[in-house]
Formats: C-alpha cells, sequence, structure tokens
C-alpha cells in the first residue's frame, strides 16, 4: 500500500495567548494520493490554522505530521522550507499574484527558490498555464486579467513543479458564481489527472464537488 | 538559488516601481554629486593653490652670508651672479643688530604732541632690490648704480615704513631723519612676495651702509626663472665668493609639496564632510523607502516563503535591491558630478582636475550606502512569519 500524501496524528496547535486559544485539538487525518478532500467548518473554527500546519507554514504545539512519509514536526526552518518549496503547491484566495509582471513571470516565481535547472523554465511554465488553459494569456500582466483568470494563473504556478499535494485556501472567496464553476472544474480535471487536492471553503457549493468532507468544529475535526 | 534568479527579481521588483525607485535614488545622487563635485573642485581649485606657490617659491634663491670680520662676498660680486643664465634679477643686503633699531623721524610731522620719531629698520641694498623681492616702486624709484657711485644722501623706504613717517608723496623730495643726519627719500617700495619685513626698513645704497655699520653683504636674493632654481642654488655661492663658497648657506625651496598639502588638506576636510553629510541624508532615504517597500510587500514575502524562499533568499532580495537603487545613484551622481566640475573649471578658467579613482569610487561608494541602508528593512523582511505575512 502506498504511503498516504498527508498523514496527522494527534496534532494540536495552541497559541500562547492570554488566555491561551486551542485551535486545534487532536486532530487526525490521512489524505491519500488523488484525493480531493473539503475541509469546512465556521469561521474560527480553525481552518486556517490546519492548512498552515499541513501548508508547513506552522509547526503544531504536539502530534505528528508525515508528508509524503516524512516526519516534518521535528525539521529545522530550513529544511521545512525546502519540503514545503518541492512538495506542496498553495492557491491563496487573494491570488497572490505580483502585480506588473506577466502571468508567464508570476508562474516561473514557483522555480526559483528550488533546485531547477534555468532552461526550460519558461516552457515548462507555459505549459502549466496550457494546463489551466490561460497559454493565450501569458504575456498578460494579472490586472487585465478577470478574477477566474487570475486564479488560474496562481493554480498554473502552483502546479509548476509538479508538487505532491495542492493546499487551497477560500480559492473561489474572490470569485462570482461563473469563475467558481471554471475553477471547480479545473480542480476536477487535475484530480483526475492524479492529483491531491485539499480545499478549505465554507461553500456549500465547493465541498459538494469535492470526493471527501470533513467538517471542524472548535479546532476538533469530524469525517462527514 | 541562482545568482541570476535573485538579480532578475530585484531588478524587476526596482524597474515595477519605477517612479518610486526613481525618487528613492534623488538622495543617493544628490549625495555622491556632492561628494564628487567637492572633491573635484577641491583637487581642481587645490591645483590652482598649488600653481600660485610654485611659481613664487621654486623661483626663489636666498644666499645667507655668514657674519665675518672679512669680507666673504664683496657688494661687485653680484654682478657675476645676474649674469648666470636663469637670473631673472638678484639683489644683496647687508643687515646688522645695530642698525635695526634706528631712531628715523619725517621732517612733514613737527607736533610736539606726538612722537614722531619711529625705530625703524635700516638696510643696505643693492639696485637690484625691487626685482629681487618681487615688489614694485609705490612712488618715485629705487637708488641705481649712480647714486650708489655718487654717494647720494638717498633712501628708499618700505611702504610700511612709509606709513609709519607719514609720506605718501615723493615728488617734493621729503626728508628723513636718521639719528640727526637728513636724507633724501626717492621711492617707497612696496608690494613684496619676498622679504616682506623690508616693508617697514629704510633702503639705503651700500656706500651710504657703512655710516650705519652695514660694511659687508649678509644676504643675497635672487629670483630665478622657472625651473631654474635649483641650478642657480647650485652655482650661486661659488659666483659670489670663489674660494669661500663652503661659507654660504643657500635657501632655496626645494620642496613646495608641504604648503600645498596642508591647503589642499583643509579644504578637501570641510568639502568631504558636506558630502559625506549628503550621503547619510541618501542612506536614511533610501532606509525609509525600503522600509516602506518592505512593509507594503508583506503578501510578496508570504507568497516567496510559500514558494520554498528561505529568510536568507528574502534578506539577499531585498539587500540588491537597496544596493541597486544606491549604485544606480551612484552613476548617477558620479556623471552629474564630473560635468559639475567641468562646467565650473570651464567658467572659472581652471584645469580640471578629474581624479580616475573619483569616478570609479562614487558608484561603489552609492552601491555601499545602498548595502547599508538595506540592511534594517532586509532583516525585517526575513524575520517575517509566513502565516503573518500571508495573513
Ligand atoms: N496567531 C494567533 N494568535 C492567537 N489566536 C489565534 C491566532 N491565529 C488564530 N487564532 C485563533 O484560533 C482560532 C482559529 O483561527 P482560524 O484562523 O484557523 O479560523 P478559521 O476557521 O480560518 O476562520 P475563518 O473562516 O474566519 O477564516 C480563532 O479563534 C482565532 O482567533
Ligand atoms: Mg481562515
Amino acid at each position: 500500500m502506498p504511503e498516504p500524501v498527508i498523514e496527522l496524528e494527534g496534532i494540536c496547535k495552541e497559541f500562547p495567548t492570554d488566555p491561551p486559544v486551542r485551535a486545534l485539538s487532536d486532530v487526525r487525518l490521512r489524505v491519500e494520493r488523488s484525493d480531493y478532500l473539503a475541509i469546512v467548518g465556521p469561521s474560527g473554527s480553525g481552518k486556517s490554522t490546519l492548512l498552515n500546519v499541513l501548508g508547513l507554514l506552522d509547526v503544531p504545539t504536539s502530534g505528528s505530521y508525515r508528508l509524503d512519509g516524512v516526519e516534518t514536526t521535528a525539521l529545522g526552518d530550513g529544511a521545512r522550507t525546502r519540503l514545503r518549496g518541492s512538495r506542496i503547491g498553495f492557491v491563496f484566495q487573494s491570488f497572490h499574484l505580483l502585480s506588473r509582471r506577466t502571468v508567464v513571470e508570476n508562474t516561473m516565481l514557483a522555480e526559483i527558490y528550488g533546485g531547477q535547472s534555468r532552461r526550460g523554465r519558461r516552457e515548462r511554465a507555459l505549459a502549466a498555464l496550457d494546463r489551466v488553459g490561460l497559454g493565450h494569456r501569458a504575456g498578460f500582466p494579472p490586472e487585465r486579467l478577470s478574477g477566474g483568470e487570475r486564479q488560474r494563473a496562481a493554480i498554473a504556478r502552483a502546479l509548476l513543479g509538479e508538487p505532491s499535494l495542492l493546499l487551497c485556501d477560500e480559492p473561489t472567496g474572490n470569485l462570482d458564481s461563473r469563475n467558481t464553476d471554471a475553477v471547480l472544474d479545473l480542480f476536477d480535471e487535475l484530480r483526475e489527472q492524479g492529483m491531491t487536492i485539499v480545499v478549505i471553503t465554507h461553500e456549500n457549493e465547493v465541498s459538494e464537488r469535492a470526493v471527501r468532507r470533513v467538517r471542524i468544529t472548535d479546532g476538533v475535526l469530524a469525517e462527514e | 538559488m541562482d545568482i541570476r534568479d535573485l538579480t532578475g527579481e530585484a531588478v524587476a521588483a526596482i524597474t515595477v516601481r519605477a517612479a518610486r525607485s526613481a525618487l528613492t535614488t534623488l538622495g543617493t545622487v544628490l549625495g555622491i554629486t556632492t561628494l564628487v563635485i567637492t572633491l573635484g573642485i577641491a583637487a581642481t581649485a587645490g591645483n590652482q593653490i598649488v600653481g600660485r606657490f610654485d611659481e613664487l617659491t621654486a623661483t626663489a634663491v636666498t644666499v645667507e652670508v655668514p657674519e665675518n670680520d672679512q669680507e666673504i662676498v664683496a657688494w661687485d660680486a653680484l654682478d657675476r651672479v645676474t649674469r648666470l643664465r636663469g637670473v631673472v634679477a638678484a639683489a644683496a643686503l647687508a643687515e646688522s643688530k645695530e642698525s635695526a633699531n634706528l631712531s628715523v623721524r619725517s621732517n612733514l610731522l613737527i607736533d610736539p604732541t606726538r612722537v614722531t620719531a619711529q625705530t625703524l629698520t635700516v638696510v643696505a641694498a643693492s639696485p637690484g632690490l625691487p626685482g629681487a623681492a618681487r615688489g614694485r616702486m609705490v612712488q618715485g624709484r629705487f637708488f641705481d648704480s649712480g647714486h650708489v657711485a655718487r654717494r647720494d644722501e638717498v633712501v628708499v623706504v618700505g611702504e610700511q615704513a612709509a606709513k609709519m613717517l607719514g609720506i605718501t608723496r615723493v615728488d617734493r623730495a621729503p626728508a628723513v631723519f636718521i639719528g640727526d643726519h637728513a636724507y633724501t627719500v626717492i621711492g617707497i617700495l612696496g608690494g613684496l612676495r619676498r622679504e616682506q619685513s623690508l616693508s617697514s626698513a629704510i633702503m639705503v645704497p651700500p656706500t651710504i651702509g657703512r655710516r650705519f655699520g652695514l660694511r659687508h653683504v649678509t644676504r643675497v636674493l635672487v629670483t630665478t626663472s622657472l625651473g631654474a632654481a635649483e641650478l642657480i642654488a647650485r652655482q650661486a655661492p661659488t659666483a659670489l665668493s670663489p674660494g669661500d663658497e663652503g661659507m654660504l648657506q643657500v635657501i632655496a625651496q626645494t620642496s613646495p609639496t608641504r604648503a600645498r598639502d596642508a591647503v589642499q588638506n583643509d579644504v578637501n576636510a570641510l568639502f568631504l564632510i558636506l558630502g559625506l553629510v549628503s550621503l547619510v541624508v541618501g542612506a536614511v532615504g533610501i532606509a525609509n523607502v525600503t522600509l516602506v517597500t518592505v512593509m507594503e510587500r508583506t503578501g510578496e514575502i508570504g507568497l516567496r516563503r510559500a514558494l520554498g524562499a528561505a529568510r536568507r533568499h528574502i534578506a539577499a532580495q531585498f539587500l540588491l535591491e537597496s544596493t541597486l537603487i544606491g549604485l544606480t545613484g551612484g552613476v548617477i551622481g558620479a556623471s552629474l558630478g564630473i560635468v559639475a566640475i567641468v562646467a565650473v573649471s570651464a567658467a572659472k578658467e581652471w584645469t580640471p582636475v578629474l581624479d580616475v579613482r573619483l569616478g570609479l569610487a562614487a558608484p561603489v561608494a552609492g552601491a555601499v550606502v545602498g548595502l547599508l541602508a538595506g540592511l534594517y528593512p532586509a532583516l525585517r523582511a526575513a524575520r517575517m512569519e509566513p502565516v503573518d505575512a500571508l495573513r
């Protein structure tokens, strides 16, 4: 049986405020390869906190997190950063595209911090843009794209470098229903190609398209 | 991370905010321009000052004759010096302690309430003195060989001495009393560029000087043409006193650099401080704007961290950005400064002194200013936690 992409075991996250906030409480989660998982829950329930832990942007207070079989909680800052860069693609609600840089330049950004060779980078970026159906907009700056196109550009960037996991935090939060559909169609396609996708959302439309749904309430995770 | 990628990102970040980047370089441009102009003008102006110093000191030779009962240098030996190639003017002087404090009185002012007698130095001089001491006759004329041969009782007073005695004109042949004896004043010598003490002295012909104990030559002043001073300094003693040249002491300004260095250093120090102050202002400007930029680009920093950028990558990018801004300011400042130096020199008809090292060091200085200014903002950027930066 292949290694799961994500394996969380007894994950707790406490913020050392006064009084301390327990944002995640004994979270246990397995995500297999090619899973398409939606995490839902009310505001303040700990969705973003969980995503930060999954994305190696934050370390849990206790518990074990294995990404592709690698125990991450014991890693130092540098090793965690390298693992994040090579295994995880992020899609943010606010796109985080660099303004006045072309779409293809924005996409190529995903490779500059890894060890990949510069040769063929533009071609790889253009291929990723083709994959999200944005090849014809490669030379555009993000300012001239629609919201849906921007999010697809961000997804192309996340796909560059073949991550094992696509982590999306409210990917359709800034989009109208038509653009939302386009992005969700894209997720379906990517999943068919074998990509592992974890989406945080509070929109039913988004979570219903996912194969699997988990709900988080006050930091406690439950399968639906 | 490939250095080309790092450079590409830094350059892109600068050019994307072209207007802001241009304004940010402004402080450094001003600082470097000021520095280049001040250093360049100081060097150029210093060179002009040096030119004047050199011309005077490089053409002056003085021969000191030790006091002796015997005559070491005869008055007419001066002719042999005058004939040397490269000598423009020469004069012999006789001074002594006894003649240094003589009571001199003018016949113009007889005012019992005022002390009209002055204590002045009387010096015996040969006719070539105005040329040798690089002075000019303010009034009248200097005595010539005829006066000397006829033992005429004539004197020339220094400009300062004339003032003290109240002599303003010589066309009515005023007289001065040295001791009880009257002498006719035939000229006033002023504008001395050598032996300025003669300005407050009374010059008498050698034949008259004997009365005041001024028998023997004690000093010979020679003015040479440019570049001849060293040669004349070697030849003059033999010409003046064949056989006894070893007793003569020759003073020729062999290294005028001391005077030059002193002047130049003073000027440079002042200007340098000015330029450095401007540079510090420029650095503060870059630091300020870079810090604002870092805060504005928090999201971008978070994104880069999410894409796998280590803290050092973030720091390197912001450092490189501020360094490039400083470098650009340095290049522009150096160019403007050099143009200004040439313009000022042209206006003043100076020869511009452009040090190549200055032209190369200025951009480097700009880059260093940018680098230093970027240290703190880069540190702030690198310290950001990705979670906080992405919020
Ligand atoms: N840095 C922090 N320090 C203290 N408390 C925090 C911190 N970050 C989050 N929290 C708290 O942890 C809890 C979970 O926050 P989280 O951001 O994960 O919620 P969320 O489910 O993403 O909510 P939303 O849907 O509104 O984005 C909240 O109560 C929040 O106040
Ligand atoms: Mg959230």
